[in-house]
């Protein structure tokens, strides 16, 4: 397709402003040399460029997207037009508090209302995304120690099973990282986790269901073996959707707590955001939440900073038409939709699992959650065939393949996450379409590296690109 | 696998190639090459750093993965191959010619196996 | 109650059934009973007509002003009917990330289109696929110039202290010291900027224009700043670069900014666009998603996710920054926006933002006792001294559903855009007059 650079005519320009009603600016300073090379397009060829770019596009909306760890439920339509209301989109960040009265109601109702779900006691909605939040959470420990002149606590646990962003957050915030063994349910290895914790550790990460799609069952063990130790519990939200409405991260141990709205409460993803990731925490660690706070006060509500706080991660109060999304979904399932969401999903991963199950290895059955964990390690060996053409093959079948290679400690991993917004009929379609690929690996195994074959393009070479990087569009010279 | 007689190698998967007893070439062997598959980019030292036998030096890339390269030998970088920086394919290609930096000033070296023997360690590995 | 489940509970019962269950608290009946929870305090579910009241309501508690002269990090400016359309298109607005090359090349090519337009703005060659604003795309910056020997961060005291809190929230993670320079007449002060240049200095923050919305003197700094040995982020306004020299031209390593302005509404803050541009020499710091263009087996063009080796999912605690996502509706917003305006549309904004700031600030320096705090040139914004309290000229403004100025130390921070009309700042004037003349 071609580039909207190649679309560009000169001339040619979408009709928007009236002429200045005021005299030209006077002034002596540097200009630019030259003018950026923007496309000029009229609205058609502009509109018709986006909508093809549109076709060549995978969301929920275009079929099945069962990627793990990602939570790719429907974004329901009215959370859209909630976050589109002028009386949202239409206020300046700064404007005097007396006039967003509004806007800080859905901040503080949100807070309320996640705190429930989290078990937590204050919540900072700055933070926009979820790795955002882990970065924030581990600075509130990190004040937390700080202000108890404990500063001997550098290290921060993960458990090798973890996403990448959790040893990465952790390195920002200036910890060290001691990674933690997985036992051979894929949970914490207690033993390792004992041997590991000392008067230097500040703190544990975890997800829990993990990383796995399995929950942990010696969690609250586990929280006190690090609290026992002087530490500080973070849950990564990344997996409630399992168990909202059912298990609270407060009741499990933890102190911290980042959520993702754009996964457990059906904020779109918008191709990698903007997304959400609040970071809750238990009321002894409240002094140290970004600013500013939207709290109520009397009849009406105000933003607070407080001292201790760590200042800010971003700029303003966070995604605030995220958390108007938000607030939508959740004023909409209420106190019984939520658990019943987290119900259904843990059910539609079952009933996937067991519809491929004797097709194709799970790296784990028993326990198994909103998201399973397929291998194939032992195909791979028998036909030859891989996580990666597994994938693949998926895609001309108008599936958006689960996540791959991930977690870590599975070999050859394929991680399913149906969510609870597929119904039955959407499930089986995929197990068929599963059964047919994997009888293709064993009748025709070239066909299938060879895939994906209807798709706009073929697999295309990442190592050309990552060798001589071309990350931007070379105009021809003239 | 390629395993040329007038190396020395380390069980990480580098060779050395001394040039007097304090200065030596280093790079990463076919053995390691084939197994890291198609290299993107290699993070070299700076001329002046110190290098310890049996840490961490450098690391290559190939799209998804990095990989940490260990000095097989304790001595101070003199040069490095600027080349691979434009082609780390050169590593793939022939990696016994596309050295990655030179060291001087060499005083210890960790236990270095000869050709033979590091391919008997390879085989082991392999399974 | 509202719900979104497609399964009725007969075919729920059905799928139990097969799995051999009860029901589904089977599934959950591993998890220790002492962590769960019996029934949440929530409200109770509402219907679709009931929620939209409610947010309705919530919204209509709010003001939405008729005339905004406050900018100090938010914009108000025009965004086009079709800007919005593009945005809307539930195909961009369902995806995530694409990891999946095959079914994203809309995706990944509208990336590498804002790539090449924010290196086309800012002059400078690499573009990433986008941060979440433009405040924690200065401190992902400051992260990229560390050095082992060189880790402290100047920061310009004229930079948006939004920006300025945000870089020192990361450096307390980090542990690189920070130090602000001071001003002159509302300028980064070059003596002391010199004098503070120290050999551990890893970096500079300057923004351009200010917060004061001044232009400040960047290739002199420049020159400071790389005589030191240090690097230099220069953070911009993307519409005053339809005018401006680049922040290549005025001699930044690292451009970084708030891509708001380019059709993003004001809405409270967020979601906005943070967007960093660094020269080649810089690239493999860069942080973030980057999509870069190969070909297919067949030879046919296509783009990926590129550079990855650098990243959280590779790299892990090894990585230079965790970031994982990227704001990409956000940028393809920009990017149309871009491409609606192209360069002369970008260009008249630019030139009328300024012309309208100019005559504002002439027409309120009219009235006796107000007078430009700072030495021109601006762009568009400045700070007016008044004789009357700031409180008492935005409350008279206020009654009118006008959003004055921002105050600041000194006086009012005020910002005009191309959505001013002549008749609106000879409005909000002719209210300033009557406070300040009684």
């Amino acid at each position: 397709m071609k580039l909207i650079f190649e679309r560009s005519r000169p001339g040619a320009r979408c009709e928007l402003l009236p002429p200045c009603d005021v005299p030209a600016a006077e002034w002596t300073i540097p200009l630019r040399a030259t003018p950026p090379r923007l496309p000029e397009l009229s609205e058609i060829d502009l509109s018709r460029h986006y909508t093809a770019l549109a076709k060549e596009a995978h969301g929920v909306n275009d079929g099945f997207y069962p990627l793990g760890s990602c939570t790719m439920k429907y974004n329901p339509r009215i959370n859209e037009e909630m976050a589109a209301l002028p009386g949202f989109t239409g206020l300046h960040p700064l404007q005097p508090i007396e006039t967003v009265q509004g806007a800080l109601e859905v901040l503080s109702t949100a807070e309320e209302l996640f705190c429930e779900i989290t078990g937590m006691d204050a919540m900072s909605f700055q933070p926009a995304a979820g790795a955002h939040g882990e970065f924030t959470g581990l600075l509130l420990m990190k004040a937390y120690h700080d202000s108890r002149q404990d500063t001997a606590r550098t290290k921060i646990l993960v458990p090798d099973a973890a996403h990448g962003t959790n040893p990465a957050s952790a390195a920002m915030a200036g910890y060290t990282v001691v990674s933690i063994p997985s036992n051979e349910k894929g949970c914490v290895n207690l033993d390792a986790l004992r041997a590991a914790v000392g008067p230097d550790t500040a703190g544990l990460m975890l997800t829990n269901p993990n990383t796995v799609g399995l929950f942990d069952e010696n969690i609250l063990e586990i929280t006190q073996i690090i609290h026992d130790a002087g530490g500080l519990c973070y849950y990564d939200g990344a997996n409630l959707n399992a168990v909202m409405g059912i298990v609270r991260p407060g009741d499990m141990g933890f102190d911290v707590v980042h959520l993702n709205l754009h996964k457990t409460f059906s904020t779109p993803h918008g191709c990698g955001g903007p997304g959400a990731g609040p970071v809750g925490c238990r009321e002894f660690l409240a002094p140290f939440l970004p600013v500013d706070q939207a709290v109520r006060q009397g009849d009406g509500f105000t933003l607070e900073q407080s001292m201790a706080s760590i200042g800010r991660v971003k700029a303003f109060y966070g995604n605030f038409l995220v958390v108007v999304r938000a607030l939508t979904y959740l004023l909409t399932l209420g106190r019984e939709g939520i658990p019943e969401a987290a119900k259904n999903a843990v059910l539609n991963a079952n009933y996937l699992m067991h519809l491929l199950k004797d097709r194709y290895q799970m790296a784990f059955t028993e326990g198994v959650m909103h998201e399973f964990v397929i291998t194939l390690e032992e195909e791979k060996k028998q036909s030859g065939i891989s996580a990666m053409d597994v994938a693949k093959a998926m895609l001309d079948y108008g599936i958006h393949p689960p996540t791959m290679y991930f977690p870590l400690i599975v070999h050859e991993a394929l991680m399913v996450e149906p969510t609870e917004t597929e119904s039955r009929e959407t499930l089986e379609e995929a197990a068929q379409i599963l059964h047919e690929i994997i009888d293709r690996a064993h009748n025709e195994p070239e066909a299938l590296h060879q895939s994906p074959k209807r798709t706009c393009i073929g697999r295309p070479d990442e190592v050309a690109a990552a060798r001589q990087p071309r990350l931007r569009y070379l105009f021809p010279l003239n | 696998m390629n395993t040329p007689n007038d190396l020395k190698y380390a069980k990480s998967h580098e060779w050395v190639r001394f040039l007097d007893d304090t200065t030596a070439l280093i790079g990463i062997t076919d053995f390691a090459q084939n197994a890291l598959g198609d290299l993107v980019f290699i993070n070299l030292p700076e001329v002046g750093d110190q290098v310890v036998s049996g840490e961490v030096f450098t690391d290559v890339e190939s799209v998804k993965a990095v990989s940490d390269i260990y000095s097989p030998v304790t001595g101070e970088i003199a040069e490095i191959n600027e080349e691979l920086l434009d082609q780390p394919a050169l590593i793939n290609e022939d990696p016994y010619a596309a050295w990655m930096v030179r060291v001087t000033n060499i005083t210890d070296t960790e236990e270095l196996l000869d050709a033979s023997a590091y391919e008997a360690a390879c085989a082991e590995e392999e399974g | 109650m509202g719900s979104y489940l497609p399964n009725s509970p007969d075919e729920r019962r059905k799928m139990l059934e097969t799995l051999g269950i009860s029901s589904e608290d089977a599934l959950f009946a591993h998890i220790p009973a002492a962590v769960k929870v019996d029934a949440l305090n929530l409200p109770k579910g509402l219907s679709e007509l009931a929620v939209r009241r409610h947010m309705e309501a919530l919204a209509g508690k709010n003001q939405v002003f008729r005339s905004i002269f406050r900018g100090a990090g938010a914009y108000w400016h025009y965004i086009p009917a079709i800007v919005k359309s593009v945005a809307a298109k539930e195909e961009f607005l369902t995806a995530y990330t694409p990891y999946q090359a095959e079914i994203s090349q809309g995706i990944l090519q509208s990336i590498f289109e804002y790539q090449t337009m924010i290196c086309e703005l800012t002059g400078m060659d690499v573009s990433n696929a986008s941060v979440y604003d433009g405040a924690s795309a200065a401190a992902e910056a400051t992260a990229m110039c560390r050095e082992r020997k060189r880790q402290k961060i100047l920061i310009s005291g004229a930079v948006d202290p939004q920006t300025a809190e945000t870089v020192h929230t990361y450096s307390f993670g980090s542990g690189a010291p920070v130090e602000t320079v001071p001003l002159r007449d509302g300028r980064t002060d070059p003596d002391a900027l010199c004098a503070a240049l120290t050999p551990e200095v890893s970096c500079v923050l300057l923004q351009q224009p200010n917060f004061f919305g001044l232009l400040e003197d960047v290739p002199a700094l420049a020159q400071a700043v790389h005589a030191a040995g240090a690097k230099l982020i220069v953070s911009v306004n993307p519409i005053s670069l339809g005018l401006l020299a680049t922040p290549a031209e005025q001699g930044a390593d690292i451009a970084v900014g708030d891509g708001q302005p380019l059709g993003l509404p004001l809405a409270f803050g967020g979601p906005y666009l943070g967007f960093i541009a660094c020269t080649k020499a810089l690239m493999r710091r860069m942080p973030g998603r980057i999509v870069g263009e190969t070909t297919d087996a067949d030879g046919k063009r296509a783009f990926v996710l590129t550079l990855q080796a650098r990243e959280q999912h590779i790299r892990r605690e090894k990585a230079s920054s965790n970031l994982c996502s990227n704001q990409a509706l956000c940028a393809l917003t920009a990017a149309a926006y871009l491409a609606a305006m192209g360069p002369g549309g970008l260009h008249e904004i630019a030139g009328q933002c300024a012309a309208k700031a100019q005559y504002a600030a002439a027409r309120l320096c009219e009235i006796d006792g107000v007078s430009l705090a700072y030495q021109p040139p601006f762009f568009h914004e400045f700070v007016t001294r008044l004789p009357a309290t700031p409180n008492a000229v935005l409350a008279a403004l206020e009654d009118e559903n006008i959003l004055g100025g921002l105050p600041v130390e000194g006086g009012i921070l005020w910002c005009v855009t191309e959505m001013c009309t002549k008749e609106q700042i000879d409005e909000m004037v002719r209210i300033v007059r009557e406070v300040c003349v009684v």
